[in-house]
């Protein structure tokens, strides 16, 4: 099968200031995106997320190494016909309104005028964008405006749909709506790329993701697999602790106890010293609440991921 | 198809930007005013109208192709609407192309508006219509396709007020050319010569394409050096725009 984006040795490099000195932004990028996932790109801020879309979408060419569009070159024309784009905070011609804007992007993707009128209604009705859509576009809001991109960005019915930062700047209901619209693409078959930093979204929609940080990507695979139960800690939660207990305990425990109202919070380090501590709280009659594993989150992978090498 | 849809969507944003209405109201009310001057002026007063009428849709037509014509390329990748443009099964000469077009297409309009008030003036006082002004005024539309073209190929590596400067420079430099170069063979030695001889070919020769004298004093207008003034015309109109889509095709944007 191939693969809806492929990239072998990717890099960009940048001229700037007046000497043109090279800037290198992407470094010997190998990405795989597999149809029908959906795969999160994360990255801190200027890591070269952006730069990697756009290379992809073929607004910028890459100093060496190729980017593959279900195994064609992206720069073939024809891929473009099987590809979606909503670019980080979208701007649009905002002397049109919404249904005019879709009608011209209709045009460019090749819609025949009957179908381009069904298939905006269809997916202003989709992005609930129906009421809105004779308005001029510079009355329309931040979240708007990425419902409107993402809506362009489907009109040629993509089979890979590429989005940067689709949720930045959108309130909890915005990215709501954006995210619900994923999920929905994913169940159409549809393969989805996004860019984004806000990591619970990632965690959440993703199948596979990929860490880009300072232009290398750092790691890559499923989400599961890449926190694989990773069980950092155990925090068991008791109390009616007799007095004197805790310190007793003390040796066992891998952070001083936190108290929560009546109730005390112990982590331990594994599994082996759970099972001690226990025995000795139930000797001493103390009553307990929870014992939770405590996994590797997301952002915490990704957190460690992304400190600068060699830094603390 | 998706040429004339960027050349429509060029137009419309032209159409709906209120600096277009302002030129065109000006250069109307200019026209409008040379009636004044004729009421002041005793004998020629249809040379007046026709010299300021001419004089008014080749400036007024020169300031909308450069200003619209230097932000054509530059204003989309500044305002990064061109993202979510050539991201679409578009070809790159196809943008350019429906981007020149469009300002084409708006000129068009402008100075048709302007040329029905000066020729209907000029019916007015005359009672008939030169074809000579005719002729005039439709090159002077050729002359303001070159501005244009001059300004999209500035407009594709360029920021919109260094694009404005050399869109004008070229203009005023392209109506002395003629000049420059008769200067040159009169006074100077072989090393003006030589440095002059090379820019007159290089630089658009608008003086060419200016018609207005003919058509203001009734002068003949010679039938071969008109087509060839109109092809040369043509000619330097595509290699402009062949260069702005070379250029463009060859853009990162960042």
């Amino acid at each position: 099968m191939v693969s809806p984006v492929e990239t072998q040795g990717l890099t960009k490099e940048f001229r700037v200031g007046f000497w043109g000195k090279r800037v290198r932004v992407l470094s010997d990028l190998n990405l795989e995106v597999r149809e029908g996932e959906v795969f999160g790109y994360l990255g801190p801020n200027g890591a070269g997320k952006t730069t990697t879309l756009k290379l992809i979408t073929g607004l910028l060419k890459p100093t060496s190494g190729s980017v593959r569009i279900f195994g064609r070159d992206c720069w073939d024309f024809s891929i473009k016909r099987k590809v979606g784009f909503l670019p980080e905070n979208p701007y649009f011609y905002e002397y049109l309104t919404g249904r005019e804007l879709l009608n011209f992007y209709g045009q460019l993707v090749g819609l025949r005028p009957g179908e381009r009128r069904e298939t905006i209604e269809r997916l202003a009705k989709h992005v609930h964008l129906s009421a809105a859509l004779d308005l001029p576009l510079r009355k329309y809001s931040k979240g708007m405006l990425q419902r409107i991109g993402l809506a362009q960005a489907l009109l040629n019915d993509p089979d890979l749909i590429l989005l940067d930062e689709p949720m930045s700047g959108l309130d909890p209901i915005g990215r709501r709506e954006i995210r619900d619209l994923i999920i929905e693409l994913k169940g159409q078959g549809k393969t989805v790329f996004f860019s984004s930093h806000i990591i619970p979204d990632v965690e959440l929609l993703c199948d596979r993701v990929g860490i880009l940080v300072g232009g290398c990507l750092v790691a890559q695979g499923p989400v599961d697999q890449m926190l694989e139960a990773r069980i950092e800690s155990i925090e068991v939660t008791v109390s009616r602790v007799p007095p004197g207990l805790v310190e007793e305990l003390d040796h066992w425990l891998v952070s001083p106890p936190v108290t929560k109202g009546e109730r005390l919070v112990l982590t331990v380090k594994d599994e082996g010293t759970l099972a001690e501590l226990l025995t000795r709280l139930i000797e001493a009659k103390a009553a307990i609440h929870a014992a939770a594993p405590q996994r590797e989150s997301l952002e915490e992978y990704f957190l460690r991921h992304a400190q600068p090498r060699g830094g603390p | 198809m998706k040429v004339a849809a960027i050349a429509l969507n060029a137009f419309r944003e032209a159409v709906r930007d209120r600096i277009l209405y302002a030129i065109l109201v000006f250069a109307l009310v200019m026209l409008a005013g040379s009636t004044i001057l004729v009421t002041i002026s005793v004998g020629g007063e249809e040379k007046i109208i026709k010299d300021l009428g001419l004089a008014c849709i080749s400036i007024f037509g020169t300031l909308i192709a450069v200003f619209l014509g230097i932000g054509l390329v530059s204003k989309e990748i500044e305002k990064r609407t061109i993202y979510s443009v050539i991201s679409k099964p578009i070809h790159r000469y196809q943008f350019i192309l429906g981007k020149y077009l469009g300002l084409v297409l708006t000129l068009l309009a402008n100075v048709a508006l302007m040329a029905l008030g000066l020729i209907g003036l000029a019916y007015l006082w005359e009672g008939t219509v030169s074809p000579r002004l005719v002729l005039a005024i439709l090159f002077i539309f050729l002359e303001l396709m070159l501005v244009t073209a001059l300004a999209l190929l500035f407009s594709t590596f360029s920021s919109p007020t260094l694009s404005a400067i050399f869109t004008l420079c070229l203009f005023v430099a392209g109506h002395l050319t003629a000049d420059l170069r008769l200067f040159a063979a009169r006074f100077g030695g072989v090393l003006s010569k030589a440095a002059i001889e090379p820019l007159y070919f290089l630089l658009p020769n608008l003086s060419r394409l200016n018609l207005k004298d003919q058509a203001v004093h009734s002068l003949g207008i010679d039938g071969g050096t008109t087509i060839l003034s109109f092809l040369y015309a043509i000619f330097y109109i595509a290699a402009l725009v062949l260069a702005a889509m070379a250029i463009f095709h060859q853009r990162d944007f960042q």
